[in-house]
């Protein structure tokens, strides 16, 4: 994908939030460390044109909250998370880059919990590649991308990257 | 994928680590901080992982900081009270250790009056060894709490000028904190008693006075260590009245420091001797935010020695 | 027995050559039968002497015996060992000197010299019977582990040792200036945050032993020299002639107190190790005759007594078995000559102590040591014929060792090629 794929297929994710969500006072984004954070960002305002009214985003870090930590040679680098409003009664739509097998979406949800209980959580991801190893879905998805288990998709940012693109890498 | 920047299994002390490493377990420690901000303090990181607190050396405030430390990241903890334990039947240190380490204990966070027992633990137990202070060699997560609280309020610690004050050479707390603070690129002054801040504390890069106005006049950070007058000190300095009157930091000393000088404590602090109750409860100290701090940072040393597996 | 072809090495008759030595009914004869002892490229020594060793027996054989610790000596390359008073009972009364010379006889394969007590109970409060002890065969007044710390005392008992012509060794500390220390005190020790020992803390009970050498006429020797200044302190007293003398022992020739940065407690002895330019000073001290004996301090501990915090383990290591190698190296380096170094073994303290050893003239008694100065080996404690393993050399690899111990014509150690 490039610059204005990923661009379209924002715009078209935040028009299902919408339909998904009648009610777009309960609704709260916040993005997963690192490229889910500028994709819920992008996010939120893009549903903040269709509302008409601003929404709370926060940042997630799930480096605590991995399943993998004793199987890891070392322990990974680990950030704060920022979520400065409470999530409990709201719809939070958890934003991510790329739905792979599932675990970081799940270490999320865990870590969601320990804010608040929120009334629902629901996810979008820019990209699908399959090979779900847990039974997790995306909400809304950017782009289904069939990918073999060796390959690494990469999702790029202006925000973070200096530039928009998705490209498959082997 | 990077390598690891931690690679230790163990935390012995602050003289084995780059400043690379410091930073790592700085940055660590921020992000754990604001855990104990959320609702739900606790995070799973090291669930199923058993941290033994064996302090040979009393002390309440360091081992309940490692305690709550180790539970927020969801471990289980046991406490060895030596009163009560083997040790008063004359248990080597040796076969105490073992004994917990066939009960599969992780880490062993060890508080010892001889230096030098981490290293000994560390020569023969699988588990991860957290050195909580030994003897007068180190206490490395003290040197890592006070770093932490400087760069939060200074914004840095390079170029920053740090003095310590009082009872350098018996001291654990010093020692980390010269290592810590003069490989981040502080400069550091020593001040006190002669007779406690020798001149060989020059050769590590410090400057030594025994002038408290010289210590205090330029200092962005004083740290206070706490005085006492044991009967091993009994021949180092005459009384804690002299003491006190010397080297206290009272109220027309304080007047004297620099405005936005820090002052810091490792607690726990003898109002009236080297601290004025007063100066012990203005806005500049940051005593009790140390505490906090010290919270964060064992949180980041556990989870950096003990998540993941070291082959060290 | 004849021992061929081997560099002789006599310094107590002037001798360094390539020449046989012929061993009869255990004295040194002009000519003899018998066994062929092949020295070709070895060197031949009068049996050498250590004059500082713990045998541990009576008290502690769990450390050590004199069968075990003879045995040491014996693969050392040493045939006369002199043992320290501190032992439990201590050596303070003729029973336990008795008992000690009985053992000697019964278990122990090199010549034993027992050292008696200075003061009873090694206290050092009251004289022991000193009188007593040399009827009953020390060679030596010591109290050794232990120094007394009262000079009044200590001049007493010199001048009456005088009497007896019994030498006085002495344990070189001053209790209150090394309190509790544990190390050498320095930068090391402030690193480390290990409570250190000053050096002044050995300095100021040299120079106390020399105005009392002076004083009572008569000879004071310094065990294990450790510390520049007292080098220093004994060159200018014997230049001035006082009846001074000083032996260092090989750990703190070789060793500095970096060694202690792993808190191994191989490394802590006393007196410490200390800093390069003490290491330095011992060697100068060696090479001009200031040092004139050279001793191990052979202090076995068991493993569970040293597997212990730094600062609860007890002081000492093994070193017979070492010692050679370690000397050597001072010859390799240039800082000594081997007929000096084979000295420091035979004629100083055979001198010393007046023993009639350390020498291979005709009618002595039939001690030999042969050395092969260039095997390398690597020591490997777990081999050790010690009770005790607590040595900082092993693993280490050294050059030099002894490969025959003959004591009174008898050889008590044999190196099999294997």
């Amino acid at each position: 994908m490039d610059g204005p794929a990923i661009e379209r297929a924002l715009a078209r994710m935040a028009h299902e939030i919408v339909e998904a969500n009648p009610e777009t006072d309960a609704l709260v984004f916040i993005g997963i460390r690192t490229h889910g954070v500028p994709l819920a960002q992008r996010l939120a305002g893009k549903v903040a044109q269709l509302a008409g009214h601003a929404f709370d985003t926060g940042e997630l870090d799930i480096s605590m909250h991995r399943d993998d930590l004793a199987l890891r040679d070392g322990p990974p680098k680990v950030g704060a998370s920022y979520i400065s409003f409470d999530v409990t009664g709201k719809t939070v739509v958890l934003v991510d880059d790329v739905l792979f097998t599932g675990r970081t979406i799940r270490a999320a949800m865990d870590e969601i919990n320990d804010f608040g209980r929120p009334r629902r959580i629901q996810f979008a991801a820019l990209v699908d590649r399959g090979h779900r190893e847990l039974p997790i879905r995306a909400d809304f998805v950017g782009k289904n991308v069939p990918t073999a288990p060796a390959e690494q998709v990469r999702v790029r940012l202006t925000e973070v990257d200096g530039r928009d693109e998705v490209v498959i890498e082997r | 994928m990077n390598p690891p920047a931690w690679k230790h299994k163990h935390l012995l002390g602050i003289q084995e680590l780059s400043p690379d490493e410091i930073n790592v377990v700085l940055d660590t420690a921020a992000a754990f901080k604001e855990v104990g901000e959320r609702p739900i303090k606790k995070v799973p990181s090291l669930r199923g992982k058993t941290m033994v607190n064996l302090f040979i050396e009393p002390s309440t405030r360091t081992r309940t900081s490692f305690e709550l430390a180790a539970k927020r990241l969801s471990a289980d903890v046991i406490n060895i009270n030596t009163q009560a334990s083997s040790f008063a039947k004359g248990e080597t240190l040796k076969d105490t250790a073992l004994n917990l380490q066939a009960l599969n204990a992780d880490i062993i966070v060890i508080r010892h009056s001889a230096a030098g027992t981490p290293h000994f633990l560390s020569r023969f137990l699988r588990a991860s060894v957290i050195n909580a202070g030994d003897g007068a060699h180190e206490h490395p997560t003290q040197a890592l709490l006070d770093a932490f609280t400087i760069r939060e309020k200074k914004g840095r610690i390079a170029g920053l000028n740090v003095t310590i004050l009082g009872d350098i050479l018996y001291s654990r707390v010093a020692r980390s904190n010269i290592w810590l603070l003069t490989k981040l690129g502080a400069n550091v002054t020593l001040a006190g008693p002669s007779t406690l801040v020798p001149r060989v504390f020059e050769q590590f890069g410090c400057r030594v006075t025994h002038d408290i106005e010289v210590a205090i006049r330029d200092a962005d950070v004083i740290n206070l260590l706490r005085i006492q007058h044991k009967r091993q000190r009994k021949t180092m300095f005459p009384s804690i009245g002299e003491y006190a009157a010397m080297f206290g930091l009272n109220k027309e000393r304080f007047a004297r420091t620099k405005p936005d000088a820090l002052i810091m404590h490792p607690g726990p602090i003898n109002r009236g001797v080297e601290i004025d109750s007063d100066v012990a409860d203005c806005s500049r100290s940051v005593i009790l935010e140390q505490v906090t701090n010290g919270l964060a940072v064992r949180m980041a040393v556990l989870f950096l020695c003990a998540g993941g597996k070291h082959e060290d | 027995m004849r021992i061929r072809g081997g560099r002789v090495i006599d310094p107590a008759n002037g001798i360094d050559e390539i020449r046989d030595v012929f061993i009869d009914a255990g004295k040194i004869v002009e000519a003899a039968e018998g066994e062929v002892i092949d020295a070709t490229g070895k060197i031949v020594a009068p049996g050498l002497i250590d004059m500082h060793v713990h045998l541990r027996e009576p008290g502690r054989t769990d450390k050590e015996t004199i069968e075990t610790g003879t045995r040491c000596a014996a693969r050392g390359g040493f045939t006369s060992v002199v043992c320290m008073p501190n032992t439990q009972p201590p050596a303070d009364n003729a029973g336990t000197i008795a008992l000690i010379r009985q053992r000697s006889e019964a278990a122990g394969c090199v010549n034993v010299f027992p050292t008696g007590a200075i003061s009873k109970e090694l206290k050092g409060e009251e004289l022991a019977p000193i009188g007593s002890l040399k009827r009953a065969g020390v060679v030596a007044i010591t109290d050794d582990g232990h120094c007394v710390q009262n000079n009044e005392l200590m001049r007493r008992a010199v001048e009456y040792a005088r009497m007896f012509e019994l030498p006085v060794l002495d344990h070189c500390q001053d209790y209150n200036l090394v309190a509790d220390g544990v190390v050498n005190e320095g930068y090391w020790s402030a690193a480390l945050g290990l409570r250190g020992w000053p050096a002044s803390g050995e300095d100021v009970i040299v120079a106390r032993n020399i105005l009392l050498a002076e004083l009572t006429d008569w000879h004071v020797h310094c065990q294990h020299v450790s510390s520049a200044r007292s080098v220093e302190l004994i060159r200018e007293a014997k230049a001035r002639g006082v009846k001074i003398s000083a032996e260092a022992c090989p750990h703190h020739f070789t060793l500095t107190e970096e060694c202690l940065k792993t808190y191994d407690t191989n490394f802590k002895m006393n007196p410490p190790l200390r800093a390069a330019r003490d290491r330095e000073a011992l060697l100068a001290g060696l090479a001009d005759g200031t040092i004139e004996i050279i001793a191990s301090d052979h202090a076995p501990h068991c493993a569970y007594e040293k597997e212990v915090e730094f600062d609860l383990a007890p002081f000492g290591i093994i070193g017979l078995e070492t010692e050679l190698a370690l000397s050597l190296e001072l010859v390799r380096q240039k800082i000594l000559a081997l007929p000096q170094l084979i000295e420091k073994f035979t004629v100083h303290p055979a001198r010393l102590l007046r023993l009639n050893k350390g020498t291979l003239g005709t009618g002595a008694d039939a001690d030999v040591t042969i050395i092969d100065p260039d095997a390398e080996w690597t020591y490997d404690i777990t081999r050790s014929a010690s009770r005790s393993r607590n040595s900082p050399f092993h693993g280490w690899t050294l050059r030099g060792k002894a490969v025959t111990t003959i004591v009174a014509g008898t050889v008590v150690w044999k190196e099999t090629t294997a």
